[in-house]
Order: structure tokens, then C-alpha cells, then sequence
């Protein structure tokens, strides 16, 4: 027996992953400890390993629009459950329960901004709702705000985040990427310029509509990005997937995305690129 | 007539052979059966009225799955003349689950793209189960193209238990393949006609499904993921119990999908589906497709885009306020 005894538990390894509440963060890519002011001031950017941390449409806005500019529309676009879906829970309470924790309505949030100076329609999505699936607010949210930038002639910026379609409005939520995809046409048509910077994850029904029909895919450094599950592409063709599937620089390897860009200097080349064809 | 027999179709397919076996007997043994015989036959109308109006959305699943049912080749066959294919994306390959090409509906030219499965193993596997790679949509983009060039009308018949999820599909671009189709086909100059004739999962079927008209045949589904993969995903202790659930939840068929204003018609199945009778199905579809046909060919290219964009622009349910 040792001579001294502790009087508390020892510290458990537990403990450490939920300090996100705290001061400090252990970073995902490298396991350091990050002062959290200091990431926030790093653009939520790991200053060690440049892992770029899952932020949400404030953090975009704040980052990406000129200060004060961003005047949101269609904010009072609200979901319903009109399928009366139900599994563990209910369709309702589930939106309730998101809408609660997120302080959002739905997954995404529009509006126009100011980019440098350079009027924009900027949308962005939101992971953290629902998995940033897409039901039919996401749908007409997008759609309005194409029509917005058809209507304003100015270039239509969306930062994409969403593991696919909403479950929960079945059918109605495969649809909205007809409806999007069809909009996206008209706008292409019109001569309108439309950049999709892909945030971790964009995946399923979003990849297979307007987050592949930019005139530029612009992607932040490792995000996930791609159409099937990789649960479901290793069980069907039953052996393990190469190291990095399915991130940006896979995407870029394929030809699926213009560049990959740091998220401090988004900005600086949306403005470029927006200047360019403008 | 059918070798596989789904469960609910048992006691019909009993009666049929206790129908057959009574007539085989009277004729061999020269005796007046009739009166028996017409007996079974009014229980065996009845009991199929009864079993057909009853299906729960999970059997209308199996039964767009039936191994015997119709596919895009059989419809293919007997709607069609003068059906040349067309094979080959002009990129990277050609897509054996994603057939078309040039035919003509009584005698008026007509592209048609289908989603393909095989019947045997061999088959199955040549048509890698109807799970379409990207370029099999490139292959669908490929004609759609063509007939717009040529000012031919388009018709899609959709049948598949969804877009391939494997590597090579990925690095190729599935997710782009299918939202470049949707682009293109929402400004494409020509009528463009799409029938759900079995399954059609998700954005695989959505793929070449954006139709100025939609139908469905009776007995097919269509819905964002199938009833096995939200079961998957919703209960996760006891998946496989939960999938006649999920397609309840997930309003599957076509009767639903018309309430949702996602499909325009419901095409009618011979009684017991169309597997039990491949001519009376094609029939019917071949009649609608020219009513459908008819109708857009009056409208000039904008009219037709117009409408499309439009037609989908609608689809959502939100509150405002």
C-alpha cells in the first residue's frame, strides 16, 4: 500500500474533449492546446497545423462581408413538418430543439453584403442545424436569393455546409435541388457570376446540385467533400479508402475544384476573382 | 408468368393453379367444370381487388422490385420502333446501366434514355444492378443534347435503386454529373418526358428525372432515400424491423407523390402489377406518353423552359411570418 493516498479521482481523459466550453481547445488536426481568443483572432485556424475549425454563418459573415453590411432576407422563412414525420422524435421537435440550440431558424441564412466595397448576394449555410440538410426553406432560400442576384446584377456568393438532403421532408427535399439546379440555370443564362466556396462537410444532395454549379469552386483546406457516404462506398465495394478521399485536394486532383484557399485569404480572392469578371 | 412470388401474391397465385389445374382436368377427363370453375374465378377477382387495394406503401416497394418486373429495355422494345442505341459518354466510357438512343413512336422520332437492370446474374452485374456511374449521366447529358440539336423530344424512363457510391464514381464526379444534369436539363430547348417505371432512389433517379411532366406507374417509388437507408439511419438498433416504417414515413408512391405535387399522373398497372403482363403495362404507358407529348410539342422553346423552371421553382412547404 503507498504511503499517501489520493483523496479526489484522478483527472479523466474524458474531461479534456469538452473543454470547447472553456478558454482553451485542443486542436483536431495536431492535438495542440489553443488559447481560444487566439483562435478566434486566427480566423478559428489552428496556428500550429493550419486546421481550419467548423465555424458557423456568423463567423463567414463576419469574415467574408465587409463590416455591418450583410442585411439578411427571408429571414422568417420558417420549416414545417407538413409530412408528420416522426421517428424517435418528432419532425416538429426536432426542428424546435435545433432552432433552440442554434439560435437559427433553419440551415442557412442569406442576405446582401458588401464584399470590398462590391455589392454581393452572399448566402451561407449552417452544419450545425440539422446537419445543414436541405428541406424546403433551404431550397427557396437559395432560389430567392438567386433571383435576388439576377434582379440586383451582382455576383451571388454561397458558402456551402450540409450533409445532403432532409430526411424528414422526404421526397419535397430531393426536389429542392431541381429547384435550385433550374434557378441556377436562369441566373447562368443571364450572364449572372456565381462562386461556391465548400466548407467541411458538403456532401449528397447539395454536392449534386448547387454546390457544383459554381463558375468557381473555391474549397477550404480539408474539407469533406463528395456524393456517397464513405460508410456506404467501403461497403459496397468492400476494401478501405485511400488516405484523404474525398477531401479538397482530392477534389482538386479531380478537377472538381478551382482552388483550394486558406480561410484568411477567402476574401482577398473572392475579391479578385470577383474584379475579374466583372 | 412470374417464378418468384412475393408473399402477399401467394394465395393468388394458389388460386390460379387450383383455376388451371380444374380446366386441365375437365378437358382431359371431358366433364362440364364451368359452374366451379367460374366460381374460383369471381373469388380469385375478388381476392385480387382486395390484396391490390390494400398494399402497404412497403409492398408496392417489393413489387417495383419484383425480379420479373418490367424494365427500361422491355418498355423499350414495345413502345419504341427503329430503336438504334447509342452507347458512350465521349469521355471516359460507356455506362451498360444507363441505355438510350434514337427510336420512334409511331413513326415519330423520339430520344429515349433509360436506367437498366439486369434479369440474370450475369446481367445483373453487366448492368452493375442499374446503379449508374457519373458517366452514365454524362452519357444521358450526351443525348439530351443531341435531341435538342435536332429538335426531337426527350422521354426518360427512370428505374433504379440509386447512383453507384463507389471510388471510381467519386473521383469522377457522381455529385457533379447528377447536378450538371439538372442544370442543363432545366434550360434544355426540348419537351422532356420522364415515367418512374420502378424504383427511383434519390438523386440517381433525379438524374435524368426533371421532366416538364413526371408520371409514375402505380406500383414504383420515388423518394429521397429508400425505406432500407433512413431505417438505417433513424433506428439504429433495429433497422430492419423499422423499413415498412420508414416507407410509411417516407410517403414512397405515387399516389403520395401526386398529393405532393411532385409527379403530374399515376400511370395504372394490369391488375397485380406490371409483371404480370408486360404488353397490357407498355400499353398504357406508350398511350400516355403520346397524350404527354402531344401537349408539349405545342409550346416554343421558351414556353418549355419557362414552364420547367417554374414547375420546380414551386416545389417546398415553409411558413412565411
Amino acid at each position: 500500500m503507498a504511503w499517501f493516498k489520493r483523496k479526489s479521482p484522478g483527472l479523466l481523459a474524458q474531461q479534456k474533449k469538452e473543454m470547447p466550453d472553456g478558454l482553451w481547445v485542443k486542436c483536431d488536426g495536431c492535438g495542440e492546446i489553443i488559447y481560444r481568443k487566439q483562435l478566434a483572432e486566427n480566423a478559428h485556424v489552428c496556428n500550429h497545423c493550419d486546421f481550419h475549425f467548423r465555424i458557423q454563418s456568423k463567423e463567414y459573415i463576419e469574415l467574408l462581408c465587409d463590416f455591418g453590411t450583410f442585411r439578411e432576407i427571408d429571414a422568417k422563412l420558417e420549416p414545417v413538418d407538413f409530412l408528420n414525420f416522426k421517428d424517435s422524435r418528432r419532425y416538429e421537435e426536432r426542428l424546435k430543439g435545433a432552432q433552440k440550440k442554434t439560435g437559427l431558424i433553419d440551415a442557412i441564412r442569406t442576405g446582401t453584403a458588401k464584399i470590398k466595397n462590391i455589392p454581393v448576394v452572399f448566402g451561407v449555410m449552417d452544419f450545425a442545424f440539422v446537419g445543414g440538410s436541405m428541406g424546403s426553406v433551404v431550397g427557396e432560400k437559395v432560389a430567392r436569393a438567386i433571383d435576388q442576384a439576377m434582379g440586383l446584377k451582382v455576383p451571388l456568393i454561397m458558402v456551402c455546409a450540409s450533409g445532403g438532403a432532409r430526411m424528414q421532408e422526404s421526397i419535397v427535399s430531393l426536389m429542392q435541388m431541381a429547384k435550385t439546379s433550374a434557378k441556377l440555370a436562369q441566373f447562368s443564362d443571364s450572364g449572372g457570376l456565381y462562386i461556391v466556396i465548400l466548407t467541411n462537410p458538403t456532401t449528397a444532395g447539395v454536392v449534386a446540385s448547387y454546390a457544383m454549379l459554381g463558375d468557381v469552386h473555391l474549397a477550404e483546406p480539408g474539407a469533406l467533400i463528395g456524393f456517397a457516404g464513405a460508410r456506404v462506398i467501403k461497403q459496397t465495394i468492400g476494401q478501405d479508402l485511400p488516405e484523404g478521399f474525398q477531401r479538397s485536394q482530392f477534389q482538386l486532383e479531380h478537377g472538381f475544384v478551382d482552388a483550394i484557399v486558406h480561410r484568411k485569404e477567402m476574401k482577398n480572392t473572392l475579391v479578385k476573382l470577383i474584379t475579374f469578371f466583372l | 408468368m412470374s417464378s418468384y412470388v412475393l408473399d402477399f401474391e401467394k394465395p393468388i397465385v394458389e388460386l390460379e393453379k387450383k383455376i388451371a389445374e380444374m380446366r386441365a382436368y375437365s378437358v382431359s377427363e371431358n366433364m362440364d367444370m364451368e359452374d366451379e370453375i367460374r366460381r374460383l374465378e369471381k373469388k380469385l377477382e375478388k381476392l385480387m381487388e382486395d390484396t391490390y387495394a390494400r398494399l402497404t406503401r412497403w409492398q408496392r416497394v417489393l413489387l417495383s422490385r419484383h425480379p420479373d418486373r418490367p424494365y427500361a429495355l422491355d418498355y423499350i422494345e414495345r413502345l419504341f420502333t427503329d430503336y438504334v442505341e447509342l452507347h458512350g459518354d465521349r469521355h471516359f466510357a460507356d455506362d451498360p446501366a444507363m441505355v438510350g438512343g434514337v427510336a420512334k413512336l409511331d413513326g415519330d422520332p423520339v430520344m429515349v434514355i433509360g436506367q437498366q437492370k439486369g434479369r440474370t446474374t450475369k446481367q445483373k452485374l453487366h448492368r452493375n444492378f442499374g446503379m449508374m456511374n457519373p458517366e452514365g449521366y454524362r452519357r444521358a447529358l450526351r443525348l439530351m443534347h443531341l435531341a435538342e440539336k435536332f429538335h426531337r423530344p426527350v422521354v426518360c424512363l427512370i428505374d433504379t435503386p440509386g447512383a453507384y457510391p463507389g471510388l471510381g464514381a467519386e473521383e469522377r464526379g457522381q455529385g457533379e454529373a447528377i447536378a450538371r444534369n439538372l442544370f442543363e436539363m432545366a434550360h434544355l430547348k426540348v419537351p422532356i418526358l420522364a415515367v418512374i417505371i420502378g424504383e427511383g432512389a434519390s438523386g440517381g433517379a433525379l438524374g435524368i428525372g426533371m421532366g416538364d411532366r413526371v408520371l409514375m406507374m402505380e406500383n414504383a417509388w420515388y423518394s429521397v432515400i429508400s425505406p432500407e437507408g433512413c431505417a438505417a439511419i433513424l433506428w439504429k438498433k433495429n433497422p430492419s424491423e423499422m423499413i415498412p416504417t420508414a416507407a410509411e414515413m417516407l410517403r414512397v408512391t405515387a399516389p403520395d407523390l401526386l398529393e405532393l405535387g411532385v409527379i403530374d399522373e399515376v400511370i395504372p398497372e394490369p391488375m397485380g402489377g406490371a409483371h404480370r403482363n408486360y404488353n397490357a403495362a407498355a400499353q398504357t404507358v406508350k398511350d400516355r406518353i403520346r397524350f404527354h407529348l402531344n401537349a408539349l410539342k405545342k409550346l416554343s422553346p421558351a414556353q418549355l423552359i419557362g414552364q420547367r423552371i417554374e414547375k420546380y421553382s414551386k416545389i417546398g412547404f415553409y411558413k412565411e411570418n
